[in-house]
């Protein structure tokens, strides 16, 4: 079941890929030359995201690494426990709003320490995919075009985020239990 | 808003780290964290190059109209300030079938590409539209139909059956994204 599942996600890329370049060579699109005259931005976006990606990677990394997550962690236990969310995977729900590889590394650390077959490991799996990013992606998408008010953006991820942990606790209880 | 959570990230960080006597912690910080930003930075140029180039090859060969006509009616009810065809109707479909694969640095860059676009039709170049709210919403949300990485960590953990949450993290996702979606377009309202 991985391996086939493992196959479709690893040839999609691929599949669009091929999709473009055949679809531009029955138009006779001169590919090699459009692809590099698209390409020259790129190098340009790169540069132009660096500063934004130092700040991000700067503020989560302090955040994260001086212990102010796991004091959260223990504002949020009482929220936590009234929407039945174990106490262990409050950092988590925490943390990947914030940063998604950093918790990522989080589920890891769950999975290995709880079981990947414990209704905390299943839940910490099934929560890195439900659950939002937040505060990465709008300081890159927003910094990066230059957009300093984000009207209702926030807001409406945060309670997406929300949602997305309470979907995940109410299914994983009634798939697992 | 960002300058107020950014700021609060670094001084609470600090403070912790005084209190818990791991000051020292943070000049590894301020050196690692900053070098990989640079690193991942530079990486991204690449996959970036890639997928604006093969983006215009398909601007150039129409395929992009096709996707924008195929999409048209759910495009229109999600983005309605979206003029038909624009290439930033491309760039946001591209996006998100990159993150239902889980491509995450092709996502980026389709991404950024997909702000620029939608910041060539602000008027107010400094206020978010509520298209970008939207976007980023959807995107933030990243439906994956498979969570490779996850299925991997499960895998390696000696899992029974690592898949098993695939169907779980689907239906969760859905749920927040829906939820998202429709507290977005309330505000859009207002």
């Amino acid at each position: 079941m991985y391996k086939i599942l493992s196959i479709i996600s690893i040839g999609s890329i691929p599949f669009i890929i091929t999709v473009i370049l055949v679809h531009g060579y029955i138009k006779g699109v001169k590919l090699y030359d459009a692809f590099v005259e698209g390409a020259g931005e790129g190098f340009k976006t790169s540069v132009k995201i660096m500063p934004y990606l130092i700040a991000i990677f700067l503020g989560i990394g302090i955040f994260k690494e001086s212990g102010a997550l796991e004091l959260f962690s223990k504002v949020f236990a009482t929220p936590g426990r009234l929407i039945g969310l174990p106490q262990e995977l409050i950092p988590l729900a925490i943390l990947k709003p914030i940063s998604g590889s950093g918790s990522l590394a989080m589920v890891k650390e769950l999975v290995y320490t709880y079981g990947p077959d414990t209704f905390t490991g299943r839940l910490a799996s099934t929560m890195m995919g439900s659950t939002e990013t937040i505060f990465y992606t709008m300081a890159l998408y927003f910094g990066t075009i230059g957009v300093k008010k984000s009207k209702h953006t926030l807001l409406c991820a945060l309670i997406s985020h929300l949602a997305g942990i309470i979907a995940a606790i109410m299914v994983c209880k009634i798939v697992f239990n | 808003m960002i300058n107020v959570i950014w700021f609060f990230m670094i001084i609470v960080g600090i403070v912790v780290s005084i209190i818990n006597g791991k000051l020292e912690m943070i000049n590894e910080v301020v050196l690692k964290n900053t070098e990989d930003a640079v690193i991942f930075a530079i990486g991204l140029a690449g996959i970036m190059a890639t997928w604006l180039g093969l983006m215009k090859i398909a601007e150039k060969s129409g395929l992009i109209n096709s996707i924008g006509k195929l999409l048209r009616p759910l495009m229109r009810l999600m983005f309605p300030s979206i003029p038909r065809e624009h290439p930033a109707i491309t760039a946001i479909v591209m996006n998100i079938v990159a993150n239902m694969f889980g491509a995450g640095n092709s996502a980026t860059a389709l991404g950024l590409k997909a702000m620029e676009e939608l910041q060539s039709l602000n008027a107010n170049k400094d206020t978010a539209t509520n298209a970008m709210a939207m976007f980023l919403v959807i995107n933030m949300s990243s439906i994956q139909l498979i969570p490779l990485t996850v299925l991997k960590i499960r895998t390696d953990a000696g899992s029974v059956n690592p898949t098993e949450i695939i169907g779980t993290t689907l239906v969760a996702t859905t749920i927040s994204t829906i939820t998202g979606v429709l507290v977005c377009k309330i505000f859009e309202r207002k």
